[in-house]
């Protein structure tokens, strides 16, 4: 009987076996471990937590795992866990200037307090195959020598240098004691607050928010940036339990942040004077903290009274179109059946082609 | 139900440590006051604080959140995709409630107390004991017109919804009839334009005077909206060019059926088609009464061995061309 056609449960059931098969591949091969994928995956884990929101490295080098590589697939699985989460509360804001730098670089200025830092950095490496990474015995026990001087144990912001002057905007006064937008809570609204548009940008993904940091580079924005610095290292969380009434360190978080200086002619009330954007993201993630500072500064057009003439300054748009697991979703909500709709179209276009076969009938005649 | 009850399929793991129906009490409050706000604004999309499900955005994560919310332990659930109980996506979120909340669930329409649905209305009829959810890719009905979020809000706070007349009044001057046949915009309560969602227009009659509570629910978005019971609904139209539904010239294959919105299925490839109901349940419980199609029975219950032996859900011919773009 057609009503006894089912094949919908069988076939899910089955599906997921394969998944389960092709993600084990080759069982002559040893099984990929969580370790292996957390310390030498290590910028794909930190991409996962950036845009999973979340920073927990086994949890996300468990989600690549089971995505079998697919980063944004692993940031789905991260970000359905994180929703499930209980809320202790907030934290204090982390103190950047404050941490314990292992890389800091500045495009503004040759030499600076607390010293140009490479780190570890592909920015200059040779993109040439390395061909003993291939080598069956692996490569050993690589090792960096550690520098004579020790790195300055406070190393002052560039913005914040630029500040004595005044030539750059103040930072933000954003209030303390005010409430953070939350828009994993509360839905975006519009026009959007400084608060939920970097929060929005953070969980952004890095593919969409370099293709636009790009476009205000090459003509569709008017930005012109320079990398103020960029700077990678470890930072202590604090946290006020009510019963104790000050804050206490919980843990540390391994952080990028990127300033960017951005040119600003005046307008009517302000002085010309540099300005800011503004990103930040779990782990060492430098494409995705200066396409997000960019994409920033692009967004405060509004505020700035600057014509919004770009995809990158209409915030609607790109705070709408930045997330890959709504964007991901909807894309792929068309492989479900549609055949309802389909129909309708179907009886809709054999109308129109007749009405319209008929005109040209009478047309001829 | 037989097949709701399978839960091997479960990734190891889930469905453990997880709340009755998946979201926390404090989510299903938050979902309910909106669904309140909702039901006392008839046709007003309330934003909400949607969460991330565990299936993917535009899969019916609004709907389930919906769902969720108001689903106790005495519920049936019965969810539909396309007007079927079988195919995949209806299958994969009834196993979803089935698992994370433990409740009854059911194909047969009068037996549930809420119905989850994806882009059709059940054919038989429902009563002021029922509650219909629809999953919502896009609540707005002007987004077409109007990209921005800021200016559709702005039209529906002053009612300013000349542009969707124009643009419907684009499609008589050219095409000589009103090309939307799903999604077709309703008035509702005289009062907010909304989107039926992609419901063929077949079905938006339905709506109007509906002794069901009609709750929607966008995931993607975070809106929710809802039309109460006996609610006036009413779909667009001009006093010349009156509102009218899809109609076939033939009857369902399989049981007859007359009025029902038809699924058009391809039987090979020189052109050989039949029509069957989409309702699965409407459908088949006619034939339990007796009622045959032109079909011949050789005929039908070849056609059904022959996609029941592939495994795959009704209409998979003319699913396989219908991933057109809702």
């Amino acid at each position: 009987m057609y009503v006894a056609v089912k094949g919908g449960e069988q076939a899910i059931l089955n599906s997921h076996k394969l998944v389960a098969e092709e993600r084990r591949g080759d069982a002559a091969v040893p099984e990929l471990t969580l370790n292996q994928i957390k310390e030498q995956m290590q910028l794909a884990v930190d991409r996962v937590m950036t845009e999973g929101s979340l920073y927990d490295r086994d949890l996300a080098a468990l989600a690549i795992k089971q995505a079998q590589g697919d980063l944004v697939e692993a940031i789905f699985l991260l970000r359905a866990y994180r929703t499930t989460l209980t809320r202790f509360g907030e934290t204090q804001p982390i103190d950047t200037a404050q941490m314990a730098v292992r890389r800091r670089v500045s495009a503004a200025y040759k030499d600076l307090p607390g010293g140009q830092i490479l780190g570890p950095s592909y920015d200059y490496t040779h993109r040439l195959l390395d061909f003993a990474l291939a080598a069956e015995e692996g490569v050993g026990e690589p090792e960096a020598a550690v520098a004579d001087e020790a790195v300055d144990d406070s190393i002052p912001r560039v913005t914040d240098i630029l500040n004595h002057e005044g030539l750059i905007e103040e930072e933000l006064a954003f209030g303390d004691d005010g409430p953070v937008a939350d828009l994993t809570r509360e839905p975006m609204a519009f026009p959007a607050e400084r608060d939920m548009r970097l929060q929005n940008l953070a969980r952004g993904d890095e593919g969409f928010l370099l293709a636009l940091g790009y476009s205000t580079q090459r003509g569709f924005g008017r930005n012109h940036p320079f990398a103020g610095e960029i700077r990678l290292g470890e930072v202590a969380v604090e946290f006020v339990p009510e019963e104790l009434g000050f804050p206490i360190e919980i843990g540390e978080v391994t952080v990028t942040e990127c300033q960017m200086i951005n040119q600003f002619a005046g307008s009517a009330e302000r002085p010309p004077q540099f300005t800011r954007g503004y990103g930040l993201a779990f782990g060492h993630c430098e494409r995705k903290t200066m396409a997000m500072a960019l994409v920033d500064r692009a967004l405060r057009a509004r505020e700035l009274d600057e014509s919004i003439e770009y995809p990158a300054q209409d915030e609607e748009f790109v705070l709408y179109h930045s997330d890959n697991v709504e964007a991901s979703g909807f894309v792929q909500h068309l492989k479900l059946p549609h055949y309802v709709d389909f129909q309708s179209e179907l009886q809709l276009i054999r109308s129109l082609r007749r009405r319209h076969d008929e005109d040209h009938r009478e047309a001829a005649e | 139900m037989p097949q709701t009850d399978n839960q091997t399929a479960a990734a190891p793991g889930a469905g453990e440590g997880y709340n009755f129906a998946y979201l926390d009490e404090q989510t299903k409050r938050m979902i309910r006051r909106c669904i309140l706000k909702a039901v006392a604004v008839p046709g007003y999309q309330v934003p909400f604080g949607g969460r991330e499900m565990p299936l993917p955005y535009g899969w019916g994560t609004g709907g389930m959140q919906v769902t969720a919310s108001i689903i106790g332990l005495d519920d049936t659930l019965k969810v539909i995709d396309q007007g079927a109980d079988d195919t995949t996506n209806a299958v994969n979120i009834r196993r979803f409630f089935a698992r994370t909340a433990q409740v009854g669930t059911t194909e047969v329409t009068e037996e549930a107390s809420i119905i989850q649905t994806r882009h059709r209305v059940p054919e038989d009829p429902m009563t002021e004991d029922q509650i219909l959810v629809y999953q919502v890719p896009q609540p707005e009905p002007l987004r077409t017109l109007e990209p921005r979020e800021i200016e559709c809000r702005k039209m529906h706070a002053y009612k300013e919804y000349g542009l969707m007349q124009v643009s419907l009044y684009e499609d008589i001057a050219r095409f000589g009839e009103i090309a939307t046949s799903y999604s077709y915009p309703v008035m509702v309560n005289e009062r907010y334009l909304m989107s039926p969602t992609p419901i063929p227009k077949f079905d938006n009659p339905k709506m109007d005077d509906f002794p069901a509570l009609q709750l929607f629910g966008a995931g993607r978005e975070k809106r929710i909206y809802a039309i109460p019971p006996y609610t006036k609904v009413k779909s667009l139209d001009f006093d010349d060019h009156p509102f009218r539904v899809q109609q076939w010239e033939e009857d369902c294959a399989l049981c007859g059926a007359e009025e029902t919105f038809l699924d058009e299925v391809i039987l090979d490839d020189s052109g050989g088609k039949m029509y069957v109901c989409s309702d699965s349940h409407f459908c088949g419980r006619r034939r339990a009464e007796g009622h045959v199609g032109q079909l011949p029975d050789t005929a039908a219950a070849a056609y059904a061995a022959a996609v029941g032996a592939q495994e795959a859900p009704d209409g998979d011919a003319a699913q396989a061309q219908g991933e057109g773009e809702t």
